[in-house]
């Protein structure tokens, strides 16, 4: 048996990474321990949020599949942070957990050049430092020329429960006992890390009057640029608030030492940004409540999911709590929550392509690279197997930049500062995410799908006309002038804008914040659809911020630029500060821009790195 | 760091000669000083060439100058060099840099024009040897120097400042991150532009204090002027009696010949360029208004000396015409005489009578000086301020950062612009102190709020 890739995960991450693979034409093999289980979603029902959802649509912009799959499985959508400026806007979908992993499925299924094999992956094949495939539980060998893994939290993990320590993943699934013991061997560095769940309840036994409703927008959504809308608006599943109280808080003080983590059973690092509710506790005493959400997970079956409510406590313990719960009190628990832990490895070794940099056409993604989230996870299976697909073909990696997308904000720090706890993305990770936002997704990355051959002809061609638009209309609009005649004016106070004293062009109407395209239509014929007025909304009213970001970009490129050639001997450069070298060895950054983003590394040692670089193009 | 930055900085030795040279490298360095040059336009200049002229910021003079253009790619850097030479002495000079650094260039780090010439292929490698250890005796300490060059004391101050802008964004990032908290107090506009306008009020502060702070540190140029035989040596010699000052010739500092310094209130009165005043009077005579005028500009006080026994001349109309009232005082000499003019007419200007002969009136003068000054409030405030034109430049952009906020606010902007400028103010007084770490922000926000599934 041989193939060109071989995926070893199907999550969210190996998904996307079968799929580029196998639409690149490449022979591809996914490997997942249960089939069932092929894009699962162990944990929240809801995929985008804020830097999230704008990572699904830049999946969307490079041909992946997250995008399009999640509007096939909305139960509800809801664009965040509307008020708060457009670069901060995202979508986020509640997403039903049958309909996305069985559409996602189909989806593999149907796609040419893809086989799918149920089994669990113990070993790696490594001759000379290169992958050459994988060894399998019962010892089969399968050979292929690069190999990606996407084993999300199934390296050795543990489920814990209060003192319980159980080894295997989520649903109770067998966990990968030895592949991390192999990457151990092959010389990465591994990480335990840990997250964890709330308890699920039967929707029947919750009592919704004393809870808050929390419905969808009532204007469709899509993720996918081809806006194809699958859900009903008028029938989204809503959710519900509740919050904790003095006595919720009570039962998980009076047996905190009955926890995992406070009993001292968990030896993993559990994320910031995702506390459990033991944590929350703890650490912000003075808070009478913390906030939960009870979401729907599915169409099909009943269970609600209490979001902000993950604990590691025992069973009878978390019954205690969740029965503290206004309109719980007669809940009936019908999956306990659970903390869960895993191995990772250290993602600075790895190298902005997400190749390993110990074992040539070794790939990874998502959680074992140290991040959380199916988005960040999916993103950077799309890489992962864009790459791999690219390294075969002996083409240069796709590298997405850090003022280009969330996803190569996020692989930069990865690869770049590595990670502690599990990595979640924020918008205040991008320097420059004014110029990454949820709009102009496909008017970043489109082009560079279809570059790598992910995105088909006519939806490129469709991505032509909408750019060619947008310039059409901006020209017309800049071309097109008003003046302070009686009856404009009078319009204009009528739209609470203030009144001309000189003749302006419509694209300088159009700056102003209060002003919005379809008062620009009161004086003028506009024949271009709502994407393309908004861009031109958006783009004209904060043209100088824009300016400033893309300003700012270029000064970051210009270092970009700066290649560092992976042969560099630091030990060699004269005048490097001690704490800098040894980051630069261990880092090995491939620009100069790259290298200045390692902490420890200085400006006067970017000089130096520069000095020493121009001194060696001399003498060669 | 980035090589498309244009930089600039004093490249001759501070304190010694009579002509200090401001260079100005990159891809704007012709631009930024077209900006506030008054001669010539320089972006239509041939290359090396030099040009005559005033650096001219709003209204303020600020020297006269001249201005050498050199283009690309014959140049030390092989980019767009212009020096500009200065002749007012120290603070002029800074006043240059600063105005330039205001433009756009950023200051240049130790050894970055040789550092540039060697990237660009202009200079051999052993001199590029010397440059790396140049900038390796910064590297190691180069934190610990920004935080030596600030007092403690100025440097808690700026972390203050810092802390109440984390405070903001960190509010601002956990909304956006984390928009269905309820529980968490959303920012409002009001409380934002609240905060932005005390730090707009205390940046302020911070740069009135590192102008006293040059005050302490280089003294007030000072220049005695009128007409001939209205008493203006009496008046220096007055001054300079009475407080014992050491009088000579303290040549260095600048090019201007300090004819006597006085420490007053804890300042040094440089009384400068009033050339031969100790002399003959025929050649105090020679002394016209056209040498007044050429020194007025670059003083920090002007004492215009009047005759008050005489009727206001032809001369005397032009110099009140043309002096700036900020800096100036009228002194009416000789009132033991019968007055002529009388302290009501000059009711727009700061104005004392004296009479030198029984020294009558100069400690009303001395007390002028120090209102004028503010010297009081400079010895009651500890002498600590903000000590080099990078750290004033970064002051000022955060301030100009903070008033886009307010900006910002008042056109309502959404809150994501709101933060960038914010953003961009707290990176600034970072870099002030030295300080760079990147994820302090997001860091600030999981240590005080609680979010998360």
């Amino acid at each position: 048996m041989k193939y060109e890739v071989i995926v070893v995960g199907g999550g969210h991450a190996g998904c996307e990474a079968a799929l580029a693979a196998a639409r690149k034409n490449h022979s591809t093999l996914l490997i997942t321990g249960n089939i069932k289980n092929i894009a699962d979603m162990p944990c929240n029902p809801s995929i985008g949020g804020p830097a999230k959802g704008i990572v699904v649509r830049e999946i969307d912009a490079l041909g992946g599949e997250m995008g399009r799959n999640a509007d096939k499985g909305a139960l509800q959508m809801k664009m965040l942070n509307t008020k708060k400026g457009p670069a901060v806007q995202a979508l986020r979908a509640q997403e039903d957990k049958i309909i996305y992993p069985k559409e996602m499925l189909k989806t593999l299924n149907a796609q040419e050049n893809l086989e799918i094999k149920e089994s669990l992956v113990e070993d790696l094949i490594v001759e000379n430092k290169k992958i050459r495939g994988i060894i399998l539980e019962d010892g089969t060998k399968i050979l292929s020329d690069a190999v990606i893994l996407t084993t999300g939290t199934y390296l050795k993990s543990s489920i814990l429960v209060g003192e319980h320590k159980k080894s295997e993943g989520p649903h109770g699934e067998r966990p990968s006992r030895f592949l991390s013991d192999t990457l151990k061997k092959l010389g990465f560095r591994i990480l335990r890390l840990k997250t964890g769940t709330p308890p699920r309840i039967e929707k029947a036994s919750i009592d919704f009057t004393k809870t808050s409703l929390e419905a969808g927008d009532e204007i469709p959504h899509t993720f996918s640029f081809e806006n194809k809308i699958y859900y009903d608006v008028e029938k989204q599943e809503p959710c519900h608030l509740i919050y904790t109280n003095e006595q919720t808080h009570k039962i998980i003080n009076d047996n905190l030492e009955k926890s995992s983590m406070y009993g001292g059973y968990v030896e993993g690092i559990g994320p910031r940004y995702c506390p459990s509710i033991e944590d929350k506790v703890v650490r912000f005493k003075d808070k009478e409540r913390h906030q939960l959400f009870l979401e729907p997970e599915s169409k099909y079956y009943d269970d609600i999911y209490i979001q902000g409510f993950s604990t590691s406590m025992p069973y009878e313990i978390q019954e205690k709590m969740v029965h503290s719960l206004p309109g719980l009190e007669n809940a009936k628990i019908k999956c306990y929550a659970y903390a869960i832990e895993y191995d990772a490895i250290d993602s600075r070794q790895l190298k902005q392509s997400l190749e390993t940099k110990l074992v040539e056409n070794l790939f990874t993604a998502g959680q074992i690279n140290g991040t959380s989230g199916y988005e960040e996870a999916a993103g950077q299976g799309l890489i992962a197997g864009i790459n791999a697909s690219l390294k075969l073909e002996g083409k240069e990696p796709l590298i997405l930049k850090r003022n280009e997308a969330y996803i190569g904000v996020l692989i930069d720090d990865l690869v770049t500062k590595g990670v502690k706890d599990p990595y979640r993305l924020l918008t205040s990770r991008a320097e420059y995410r004014l110029l990454l936002r949820h709009d102009n997704a496909d008017l970043r990355l489109r082009s560079y799908g279809y570059q790598v051959g992910l995105v088909k002809e006519e939806i490129y061609q469709k991505f032509i006309m909408k750019k060619d638009n947008i310039k059409k209309l901006k020209d017309l609009l800049q071309s097109e002038k008003i003046t302070p005649k009686k009856e404009i004016n009078e319009y204009l106070k009528e739209i609470n804008t203030a009144e001309l004293k000189d003749g302006i062009t419509l694209y300088n109407l159009l700056k102003r914040p209060e002003v919005n395209i379809e008062h620009i239509k009161h004086f003028i014929e506009i024949p271009y659809d709502n994407e393309v007025c908004t861009q031109l909304e958006i783009t004209s009213c904060y043209e100088g911020y824009i300016e400033k970001a893309e300003k700012e970009a270029e000064k970051m490129l210009s270092l970009e630029n700066k290649k560092l050639p992976s042969d560099l001997n630091y030990e060699k450069i004269p005048n490097l500060a001690s704490e800098a070298r040894q980051k630069l060895m261990e880092i090995r950054p491939t620009s100069l821009g790259q290298a200045s983003r390692i902490s420890g590394v200085n400006p006067a040692d970017i000089s130096i790195l520069m000095i020493y670089l121009r001194k060696r193009e001399k003498n060669d | 760091m980035f090589m498309k930055d244009t930089i600039a900085a004093i490249s001759t030795a501070l304190g010694k000669g009579a002509i200090s040279i401001v260079r100005v490298s990159g891809e704007e360095a012709i631009k930024i000083v077209n900006e506030i040059f008054t001669g010539k336009n320089l972006k239509e200049v041939d290359s090396h060439t030099i040009h005559y002229g005033f650096i001219k910021e709003k209204e303020e003079l600020m020297d006269e100058v001249l201005v050498t253009v050199m283009k690309a790619p014959k140049t030390f850097t092989t980019e767009d060099i212009v020096e500009i030479n200065c002749h007012g002495g120290i603070i002029a000079t800074n006043r240059v840099l600063e105005t330039i650094l205001n433009h756009g260039a950023r200051l240049a780090e130790a050894g970055e024009f040789t550092k540039r010439a060697f990237l660009n292929g202009r200079i051999d490698l052993t001199q590029a040897e010397a440059i790396m250890d140049l900038i390796e005796s910064k590297s190691d300490n180069a934190r610990r120097q920004a935080l030596e060059q600030l007092s403690g004391r100025i440097s808690n101050y700026i972390e203050t400042l810092r802390e109440k802008i984390k405070d903001l964004l960190a509010s601002i990032e956990v909304n956006i991150d984390y928009p269905e908290y309820y529980d968490i107090e959303i920012v409002t506009i009001d409380k934002i532009k609240k905060v932005t306008q005390e730090l707009q009020i205390e940046l302020e502060r911070l740069l009135k204090d590192a102008k006293n702070g040059e005050i302490i540190k280089e003294g007030i140029k000072t220049v005695i002027i009128g007409r001939p035989n209205v008493g203006k040596s009496s008046i220096l010699n007055s001054l300079l009696e009475q407080e014992k000052a050491i009088v000579t010739d303290i040549e260095g500092t600048t090019r201007d010949i300090v004819e006597g310094s006085i420490s007053f209130e804890g300042v040094h009165l440089n009384m400068i360029d009033t050339a031969g005043i100790r002399e003959t009077e025929d050649k105090i005579e020679k002394i016209g208004v056209e040498k007044s005028l050429s020194l007025i500009d670059t003083a920090s006080l002007i004492l215009l000396v009047l005759n008050s026994g005489e009727d206001l001349t032809e001369q005397d109309r032009e110099l009140l015409d043309k002096i700036d009232k900020e800096k100036t005082i009228v002194v009416l000499n000789k009132n033991d005489l019968d007055s002529k003019l009388k302290i009501e007419d000059f009711k727009t200007y700061q104005v004392v009578s004296t009479n030198t002969k029984d020294l009558n009136g100069i400690e009303s003068l001395k007390a002028k000086i120090k209102e004028l000054f503010n010297l009081e409030k400079i010895e009651s405030t500890d002498t600590t301020y903000l000590s080099n034109a990078r750290q004033i430049s970064l002051i000022k952009q955060a301030q100009k950062e903070v008033s886009d906020v307010i900006k910002a606010i008042d056109n309502s902007l959404p809150i994501d612009m709101v933060a960038i400028d914010l953003k961009n103010a707290f990176n600034l007084l970072g870099e002030v102190i030295g300080e760079e770490y990147s994820e302090e922000i997001i860091d600030h926000l999981f240590a005080n709020f609680c979010v998360g599934k």
